[in-house]
């Protein structure tokens, strides 16, 4: 056990270095008098026009070999020097700050229905292999894979929000958010569901679990039917071991055979998928805060794309990059927790 | 001659399963209207990609004789832009996962063979370009490269190998030690012979299964990111920037909340059930083809 989170985390620094770098080879994709752009901390400093800009490029040495300039960009990157956010006028650290708990909110209420309905679908799917809730739930899968989420979350719109008028896209109601944004109101998460349960707030909790609940159907859906799939195939294989058979010939009750031995061991490969797939939602956080107007990380991402924010688009990508990077490591090390024989490798 | 066989009950299988055969019954009918596209609607333009506009008011029109399907944000015809946004959603599906299925066998298959230094390098690789969510990944390279079709596809085709190349290690690895692999390596057949006739072959069908269900799963994130406006230039056929036309109209009228329905439903289907056959056909793949479940039905 030890030696495999020695491995592990020696392997950590490689796998940052080998990210960073991946993302400055891109970068070399665009010209100096782009890729300058990355360096700014003052957007007035283009007002020089293009003396400028070659003043600035041999300023911050992208004149060098480019081995000096990755070490350079790196050394900026510790200091936590992102760059200047053209689309969101302000550094890039700190619109990845401000834009952070809004998709913090989005994820965490995302992962439960995914995680546990998914596994509880799976779990009955396959018990009851080839029978009537097994195609249901395949069918249901297979059209989970096959809906992009911006339609889902458009046609959800549409439905919900057009016709019912039941759940409007944003983060908060008008009034809620002069509540919110007021000086009586403590905003010591950004979360506002959590704010409001700490403020005591009911009407607030309330209006953001109602703006919550369509973009989470919309991000959870596809992410949902893989788990379901998983855990149904995990089920499958555990079900054909000689100790299910052997469970079974000295007479458990069916009940315990199927919770006991075989769920119990058909959760290992689950859990270790389910952490790799919870952080795998950050790429649609993209879509789905595009749609329903959501301030987080991925609408600041997809505008800064159309808008050729280059130093946004590249901190966004290394600050997911490490999110996953670190979440790798976490379930790695669990899934040694959970399942003994790894830890014999 | 036992080739022939697997290959003869897989398509019977394939046929007689009632899922697959929806699966290839919408492949068929996609690649069809493809293939008669240009007699089913009227170019305007010499590139016949671009789709013809009905005056320039934004407002989309409802279906009419002229526009079968209406015409969507901007004047364009929701009917040709799906008929030649077909084509649009093969090649780019087609050629993103000929480019990926290449990247990630090739490099699968040297890790797997040499092993050591070579394979740690490849697989860490790997693991770097795992590290990036798919989606965004795509998204900064096409912010580098310019928006644009073809390089939406380089994109794909650049983040999209891993998956070829992690299993296509460990079933080379597997295949190896084999007692014919052995045998055809103490004959004297070369390193690049071993490979591609021994142990590629006996690796194959997995990959066949990830490749079917990749061709939709590559054309969703290609619409994700024409959708998200990095995509074709405006007013090329592609189904993802069609949706993105609709996105300003899902509310409709006061009187009538549906009122631009079809500005969104029309293109939506489009792209479900293009990717919908080919999951269906490609799941129905892994069931015939992974011979653990063979034996549980």
């Amino acid at each position: 056990m030890f030696a495999f989170i020695t491995r592990r985390l020696l392997l950590l620094p490689v796998i940052l270095i080998g990210v960073t770098l991946l993302i400055f080879l891109m970068t070399q994709l665009v010209g100096p008098s782009v890729r300058v752009s990355i360096y700014i901390t003052n957007p007035n400093v283009f007002k020089g026009g293009q003396g400028a800009i070659q003043k600035l490029e041999h300023k911050y040495g992208l004149d060098k070999p480019i081995w000096v300039q990755y070490a350079n960009w790196l050394d900026r990157l510790v200091h936590g020097n992102l760059g200047w956010s053209a689309s969101a006028r302000m550094p890039v650290a700190q619109a990845l700050g401000k834009y952070l708990p809004a998709t913090a909110e989005l994820a965490l209420y995302t992962i439960w229905p995914v995680v546990f309905l998914g596994i509880w679908m799976g779990f009955i799917s396959g018990v009851h292999q080839d029978q009537w809730i097994d195609q249901v739930t395949r069918i249901i899968a297979i059209t989970g894979w096959s809906l992009p989420i911006f339609v889902l979350g458009l046609v959800l719109l549409m439905v919900f929000y057009g016709l019912f008028g039941w759940f409007p896209p944003g983060r908060l109601s008008l009034w809620a958010s002069q509540i919110v944004n007021s000086a009586s109101f403590h905003n010591y998460t950004g979360l506002h569901t959590i704010d409001a349960i700490l403020n005591g707030n009911w009407r607030i909790l309330l209006d953001a679990l109602r703006h919550l609940v369509l973009p989470v159907l919309t991000l959870s859906y596809a992410s949902w039917a893989l788990i379901l799939r998983i855990m149904r195939s995990s089920m499958l294989e555990t079900l054909r071991q000689d100790y299910v058979t052997t469970a079974r010939a000295k007479g458990l009750p069916e009940k315990v055979v199927l919770k006991k031995h075989a769920r119990r061991n058909a959760l290992i490969p689950v859990a270790t998928i389910s952490g790799l797939m919870v952080v795998g939602l950050l790429g649609g956080t993209v879509l789905t805060e595009t749609i329903f107007d959501i301030h987080g990380l991925g609408r600041f991402a997809a505008q800064a794309a159309v808008q050729f924010d280059l130093p946004a688009i590249l901190g966004f990508a290394l600050f997911y990059g490490f999110i996953m990077v670190f979440a790798n490591l976490i379930v790695d090390v669990s899934y040694g927790l959970i399942d003994p024989r790894v830890r014999f490798e | 001659m036992k080739k022939k066989k697997i290959r003869s009950r897989t398509v019977h299988k394939l046929l007689t399963n009632p899922l697959s055969f929806i699966g290839i019954v919408l492949i068929s009918f996609f690649i069809v209207i493809a293939v008669i596209a240009p007699w089913i609607t009227k170019p305007e333009y010499a590139n016949r990609y671009i789709i013809p506009r009905d005056g320039y008011s934004s407002t989309p029109q409802p279906p009419s004789v002229s526009h079968p399907l209406g015409t969507t944000e901007g004047q364009y015809d929701i009917f040709y832009g799906i008929v030649w946004g077909t084509r649009t959603a093969f090649r780019i599906g087609l050629l993103v996962v000929a480019g990926i299925v290449l990247i990630g066998v090739t490099l699968g298959a040297i890790a797997g063979y040499y092993g050591g230094i070579v394979d740690e390098i490849i697989m860490r690789l790997t693991d770097i370009f795992l590290t990036f969510p798919f989606l965004v990944a795509a998204m900064v390279m096409v912010v580098l490269l310019g928006r644009g079709l073809n390089h939406v596809m380089i994109a794909l085709v650049v983040f999209g190998w891993m998956g070829y190349a992690r299993m296509i290690r460990g079933d080379v690895l597997a295949i190896k030690e084999i007692d014919y692999v052995a045998a055809a390596r103490a004959l004297g057949a070369s390193d690049l012979r071993i490979i591609f006739r021994h142990v590629l072959p006996n690796a194959i069908y997995p990959v066949f299964v990830m490749s079917t269900m990749d061709i939709g799963s590559m054309v969703l994130t290609a619409a994700a990111l024409s959708f998200l406006g990095l995509g074709s230039q405006v007013g090329y056929a592609d189904w993802g920037q069609m949706i993105s036309f609709a996105r300003n109209w899902i509310l409709g009228t006061d009187a009538n909340p549906f009122a631009y329905w079809y500005t969104v439903i029309y293109p939506g289907l489009a792209i479900v059930l293009f990717v919908l056959g080919w999951n269906l056909v490609g799941d129905a793949f892994r069931d015939i083809l992974d011979p653990r479940m063979r034996g549980s039905r």
